[in-house]
């Protein structure tokens, strides 16, 4: 190439630079966010939100892509495999939780505190570190793929282990930045002062970063492989991550209905025990068909029949205090989201876990659509909407602390992104609901499970239809998703009032 | 208000519930940990030895325990050599970590556990897919390493992709799957006849 071709090359570039540089000043500028608002602690916070709504879209655009595969099988066949998508959708979706969890930590740490966080400049690498580790772990996802059977491939590429396929490059720097996220945690407590509710949330933190690691080792027995496995899955999701979420759900119920800190410590601490009495033993419901002893139909089933209770307790919790509140708060959309989470924690956590947690029934829906079915509404109603409350929050804060309650302008939007996800996750549950249930008949019962009769029950027409009601409902949510992202952006932009104060 | 709650109704005593609920659990659950890795360390009665891929395996319902469970019978090694218990494991270990290098778990369920795109790989070495007994070896290594050509999909139009799987690998894999078909997995799946079943 000649220089002059070169000089064209790097005048253009700088020129697209230039433009690209443009529009973001434009967006700013249209955004009106004011991070003046906000302390450093809570900056750091909304970084973290920010991430987690981008991995949020690519959990519904890679979902999406995956459920037309289920009717399209060509679709993408060898460039972007049902394999490849599915892995970003579910990892996407662990990953936007965590950013979210971790915003909700550093979002309510100073003020729990009462002092400044600790190691804001370290919190702030970490972020960046993981965030660029990310990216580096998504697209190896989906330009590599695949890699030769060799320990190489599970160190760069793929481990290839449901939910926690990060290869351990990435484990280990997982795990440091998480233990940068608890050292800020602990030394902002103790810096400032502890409470009932920073006591739990740091027990909580040492066991689910601890967890983690049982998922860091590779084993040639698929029997402790999927033992050690089901330690981190079902130990954060069904415990640690249910009683992180107690943590930030009671610090926002005082927050944004002033229920009084006496109640809510104690209800967490009731939390706590019913979550962990039945959450930590009903791991074995995971061990029953794992080559693992026959002790684990008794205890498992026992003891994750009993997982529902807490989900009980704190859909009481939040609406007896909603309720004695009368309802009123600062922040009608965060509320909305709360109130959400109890019930979408409760159905589709319990009450969609115990009905195929029985080894009696799960031996018929082990492995079909009705865990996808528990999956879309367990990690929606349990996870999704709590941070989405978060964001609302942050949204306000970064406003200015502005009115967000009746008569705000466009607020119609928040409410139909509340309805439109809600149905369409809700819609996505019954149609694999539906199709969990042909799968268990046609494959398990009549099929045994043989080859046969997995397709016999995937080419059934009610199975099909299933499939297609739930990339309809997926588009759904997709389009709440959408409405979603346009609320964040603009709601309480015109709005001059300041928020109500609760008593 | 001036009285002083119940004991039950008090932030003390559900704090000292929560810690030793917890405490009392996770110990409960590590001493049971302890014997169910004892219990299903390769070589067990739960889960055999690598050798096992010497022999011929099959999957049956036992009246006297009422569930089905795995058989293990005569000789009858993997592509026609007997292998140590040594080299056996090194060959399932090649088939396991082409397994998880080649994200077969984000289509298919290994155990039950995965994604549901693709059949259960519990039992596949049993498979009634394969013919017979005699086809099976070949037919799983063609299907393992050309399965755009040799797909199966059973009227679905569902075909797994090629996923480079070198003739090592693919070998690796059989043997990984043979063996798992011979873990006790508590009758999990119910009702499966296999390729050695007769009609």
């Amino acid at each position: 190439m000649s220089t002059g071709g070169l000089t064209a090359v790097i005048q253009n570039a700088s020129g697209c630079l230039d433009k690209a540089r443009n529009q973001w000043q434009k967006f700013n500028t249209w955004l009106e966010l004011d991070s003046s608002h906000l302390s450093p602690g809570r900056q750091l916070s909304v970084k973290y939100f920010t991430v987690a709504v981008i991995l949020f879209f690519a959990q519904i655009l890679f979902g999406l892509l995956a459920a037309t595969q289920f009717l399209a099988p060509g679709f993408l066949y060898e460039i972007l495999d049902f394999s490849v998508n599915r892995m970003v959708h579910i990892n996407a979706m662990v990953v936007w939780m965590l950013y979210g969890f971790i915003g909700c930590v550093y979002w309510l740490l100073e003020e729990e505190s009462g002092t400044e966080i600790v190691g804001l400049k370290l919190g702030n690498i970490a972020f960046w570190v993981l965030t660029a580790a990310v990216t580096v772990v998504v697209l190896v996802y989906l330009l590599v793929q695949i890699g030769p059977g060799k320990d190489s491939s599970l160190w760069l590429i793929n481990e290839g282990r449901e939910y926690i396929e990060a290869p351990r490059w990435a484990d280990i720097g997982i795990v440091v930045v998480i233990l940068i996220f608890f050292y800020n945690v602990v030394a902002t407590f103790s810096k400032g002062k502890w409470s009932g509710i920073a006591g739990v949330l740091t027990l909580d933190l040492v066991a689910l970063a601890g967890l983690y690691v049982a998922g860091m080792f590779y084993m040639t027995n698929i029997t402790h492989d999927q033992y050690w496995w089901w330690w981190v899955i079902h130990l954060w999701v069904e415990a640690t991550w249910e009683v992180l979420v107690g943590v930030i759900m009671a610090w926002s119920l005082m927050k944004l209905l002033g229920v009084k800190r006496k109640i809510v410590e104690i209800w967490l601490y009731i939390e706590v025990a019913l979550m962990f009495g039945s959450g930590i033993l009903g791991l074995g419901h995971h061990y029953f068909w794992i080559g693992t002893p026959e002790y684990w139909l008794t205890i498992g089933g026992f003891f994750s029949a009993l997982e529902p209770i807490p989900l009980v307790a704190m859909v009481v919790h939040a609406l007896y205090d909603a309720g004695t509140h009368s309802f009123k708060n600062s922040n009608h959309p965060a509320v909305a989201w709360i109130i959400a989470q109890a019930f979408g924690n409760f159905f589709g956590a319990g009450v969609w876990g115990f009905m195929h947690t029985l080894p009696q029934i799960n031996l018929y829906t082990h492995g079909t659509q009705w865990s996808a079915s528990h999956g879309h509404l367990a990690f929606f109603g349990a996870y999704a909407t709590i941070n989405i409350a978060f964001f609302y929050l942050a949204i306000q804060h970064w406003r200015g602390n502005v009115w967000m309650g009746g008569g705000m302008a466009n607020n119609w939007r928040w409410k139909w992104a509340l309805g439109l996800l809600n149905a369409g996750v809700l819609g996505m549950t019954i149609a694999l609901l539906i199709a969990g249930y042909e799968q268990s008949f046609i494959e398990r019962a009549v099929g045994g499970s043989t080859w046969g009769g997995y397709f016999d029950a995937q080419n059934h027409p009610a199975f099909v239809s299933a499939m297609a009601w739930r990339l309809f409902f997926g588009l759904v949510t997709a389009a709440g998703f959408v409405l979603l992202v346009w609320d964040l952006m603009t709601i309480g932009k015109t709005e001059t009032r300041k928020a109500q104060v609760i008593e | 208000m001036t009285e002083t709650p119940p004991l039950w109704a008090s932030e003390s005593f559900w704090k000292k519930t929560a810690i030793w609920v917890t405490a009392g659990s996770f110990l409960i659950l590590v001493v049971l940990t302890f014997d169910s890795l004892s219990q299903t360390t390769a070589g067990s009665k739960r889960v055999p030895g690598y050798a096992v891929i010497n022999k011929k395996i099959d999957y049956r319902f036992d009246k006297s325990v009422n569930k089905f469970m795995p058989v293990i019978g005569e000789d009858e090694p993997l592509f026609g050599q007997a292998l140590s218990e040594e080299d056996a494991k090194g060959l399932v270990d090649l088939g396991k970590k082409t397994v998880q290098s080649k994200n077969c778990m984000n289509c298919h369920t290994l155990l039950g556990n995965g994604a549901y795109y693709a059949p259960d790989l519990t039992k596949a070495w049993l498979d009634q897919g394969w013919v017979s007994p005699e086809l099976r070896e070949d037919l799983m290594i063609k299907f393992l390493m050309d399965p755009e050509k040799n797909a199966r999909t059973f009227g679905s139009n569902r075909k797994m992709p090629n996923l480079k799987i070198t003739e090592p690998e693919a070998k690796g894999i059989v043997a990984f799957l043979k063996w798992m078909s011979s873990i006790d997995t508590n009758g999990f799946p119910y009702n499966f006849k296999t390729i050695e079943a007769e009609e």
